[in-house]
């Protein structure tokens, strides 16, 4: 359920809500970590669910150890006003047992927010893609028949690939059998977009293809993409990192050198 | 097509008898899954030279299949065990009886001791004062619960005493494992009986240094050490340090901060990072700062006995035969 932080509840009508799914890697979180500590996003509220694992920290934001100190929880959504964007960030993997009840959670709260599109930035298993899914990029991208009406033109535009359906049993051509929507570990991706398919809810999923390891430049790949469709950053900065890296990423692999080593 | 192959995978987290040095023991819960999908003998438990048994976290993650029908002795068998994993709260019959009638427990200060270390360190220097009834327990069954006859540890492992002549005064001593989707509901459901006006909550907490990040290196002399974190409604000065990036809480410090922040509620966990395992009383002198502050409203015992400190640490001695 969302619970405000502020004294008022915000608004989200006509925002785009922009989430991850858990997935390998942890790449849609790590992408969405970039555009809140890149665009300054300020806290609006929390999901408070027994469906995530509980975790606490301090602001993963900060950039100095003054402003540091404030509590932050296993899902939280960001706001900003002047963009109409919404952010939801999810920091603790779902419980296995309760995966269909926070998506049923999620849709419901996305229905009665009235936001005007939602995007999902998600992964899969690299080593899973099929013949076709090996040439060109690790992108893709899906969306429901309720966003494709209205994004349509601006989908054909960008030139993007859409995720192909693999056939039920490869190798058998068989007529009976309809090719299917495959994500192998992709977390709540599909469910969530065959729920939002059900419930003509405008949804998009964003995804790439990648393995476990050090997974940030996928982060900024997904980043990227989702970029050349919203443009939440200005295009004339053309640097080549224009994505600023949040202080919560430090020490990803591992502590420091003891220095008796040398 | 019906077919259907038999996959293997690990359960959430195994239970290791004590002093099973370097033996690996598997229980693999097995389940039905879709076919094509390659057959996948993952374990999520390394055992290392030195017999520890460290969990390792695969960050992979299952893609759901609901769409399997799932038949109906498999969904009386998920149904049942979630029956069986839930938290109950036992109240004295005095405290159950104020529950029923729609009266909350007046509470200002809740010290919340989670780990053996945090939970001995209460036993010694506040609950030995004697002033202290016993109000509840807490019991959670899960799959690190051991099954002993007569009285379970799981009676003992989560006590809620009360101040006898303060009674605003809770403290609850937490020493069993409570699993990942039980902390949430543990939470809810103390919290439930806990007033929330003007309540303070006091979380001590035990972990290991080695889930501590830094970029310095941490010298032997370094732990055992203390940090803080708090939620929005604290208004206080914490004893030590916060927690810094990237660190983070888990566990039932978490849940309990996750709730007071959702609700408002001036909440603080010291948490202890310390390189022992098992209770001992460095660990345990690490929380002494925290006293300063509960002792507005609790009666301590700064000097316990030494007698009073050795009943509580001489208890593990036995148990590891990892040095012989």
């Amino acid at each position: 359920m969302f619970i405000s932080s502020q004294s008022s509840a915000p608004s989200f009508r006509d925002f785009t809500l922009v989430m991850p799914a858990v997935a390998v890697g942890n790449v849609g979180q790590l992408a969405v970590d970039l555009i809140v500590s890149t665009l300054n996003m300020s806290r609006v509220g929390h999901i408070h669910t027994d469906c995530l694992i509980p975790m606490a920290g301090n602001d993963p934001y900060a950039s100095s150890k003054e402003d540091g100190e404030e509590l932050h929880t296993p899902a939280e959504v960001y706001a900003a006003a002047e963009l109409k964007l919404a952010v939801l960030q999810i920091r603790a993997p779902i419980l296995q047992s309760k995966t269909k009840k926070f998506r049923q959670l999620l849709v419901s709260w996305i229905k009665s927010s009235g936001f005007s599109r939602t995007v999902v930035l998600s992964s899969s298993h690299a080593y899973q893609r099929d013949d076709q899914q090996l040439q060109g990029t690790p992108l893709r991208y899906l969306v429901t028949p309720s966003l494709l009406k209205g994004s349509a033109d601006a989908l054909k535009e960008l030139g993007w690939r859409e995720m192909e359906r693999v056939p039920a049993f490869p190798g058998l051509t068989d007529g009976n059998t309809e090719p299917r929507l495959c994500i192998p570990g992709g977390g709540i991706t599909k469910g969530l977009y065959t729920d939002s398919c059900k419930e003509d809810l405008p949804l998009a999923v964003l995804l790439v293809f990648c393995s476990e390891g050090d997974n940030i430049p996928d982060a900024f790949a997904l980043a990227n993409h989702l970029n050349d469709w919203l443009h939440l950053l200005d295009d004339n900065s053309k640097q080549p990192n224009k994505w600023k890296i949040p202080t919560s990423w430090s020490l990803l692999f591992g502590n420091g050198i003891p220095p008796a080593l040398f | 097509m019906a077919e259907k192959r038999w996959k293997v995978m690990p359960p959430q987290a195994l239970s290791f008898p004590q002093g099973l040095c370097g033996v690996m023991v598997l229980h693999f819960s097995v389940c039905m899954h879709s076919m094509f999908e390659p057959l996948n003998l993952s374990t999520t438990i390394m055992a290392t030279f030195f017999g520890e048994v460290l969990s390792v976290y695969s960050r992979a993650v299952e893609e759901d299949d609901d769409e399997l029908d799932e038949n109906e002795e498999d969904e009386q068998i998920r149904r049942e065990l979630e029956e069986k994993r839930e938290v109950h709260l036992h109240w004295s019959p005095e405290v159950s009886e104020s529950l029923k009638s729609g009266n909350k427990l007046q509470c200002s200060n809740f010290v919340l001791a989670v780990g053996q270390n945090a939970s001995s360190f209460l036993s010694v220097h506040i609950l030995s004062t004697a002033n202290w009834d016993t109000i509840g327990r807490a019991s959670a069954w899960n799959e690190r619960s051991r099954a002993v006859t007569g009285q379970s540890c799981e009676e003992s492992a989560c006590v809620f005493y009360r101040h006898k002549d303060n009674p605003t005064v809770l403290i609850c001593q937490v020493s069993c494992y409570v699993a990942e989707d039980q902390l949430f509901q543990w939470t809810e459901k103390v919290f439930d009986c806990l007033q929330h006006r003007e309540l303070n909550v006091t979380v001590l907490s035990d972990t290991s240094v080695a889930d501590y990040k830094t970029a310095d290196y941490l010298g032997g002399s370094s732990a055992p050490f203390l940090r803080s974190l708090h939620t929005s409604a604290f208004g206080d000065q914490p004893v030590c340090q916060s927690l810094e990036q990237p660190n983070i809480v888990t566990g039932l410090p978490a849940a309990v901060l996750n709730h007071c922040q959702v609700h408002r509620i001036a909440a603080v966990v010291y948490q202890c990072y310390s390189d022992v395992i098992g209770p001992d009383s460095v660990t345990m002198e690490t929380y002494k700062p925290v006293l300063t502050k509960l002792g507005r409203s609790i009666q301590l015992d700064l000097s316990p006995s030494t007698d009073a400190l050795r009943k509580f640490v001489r208890t593990t001695d036995l148990q590891s035969n990892l040095y012989i």
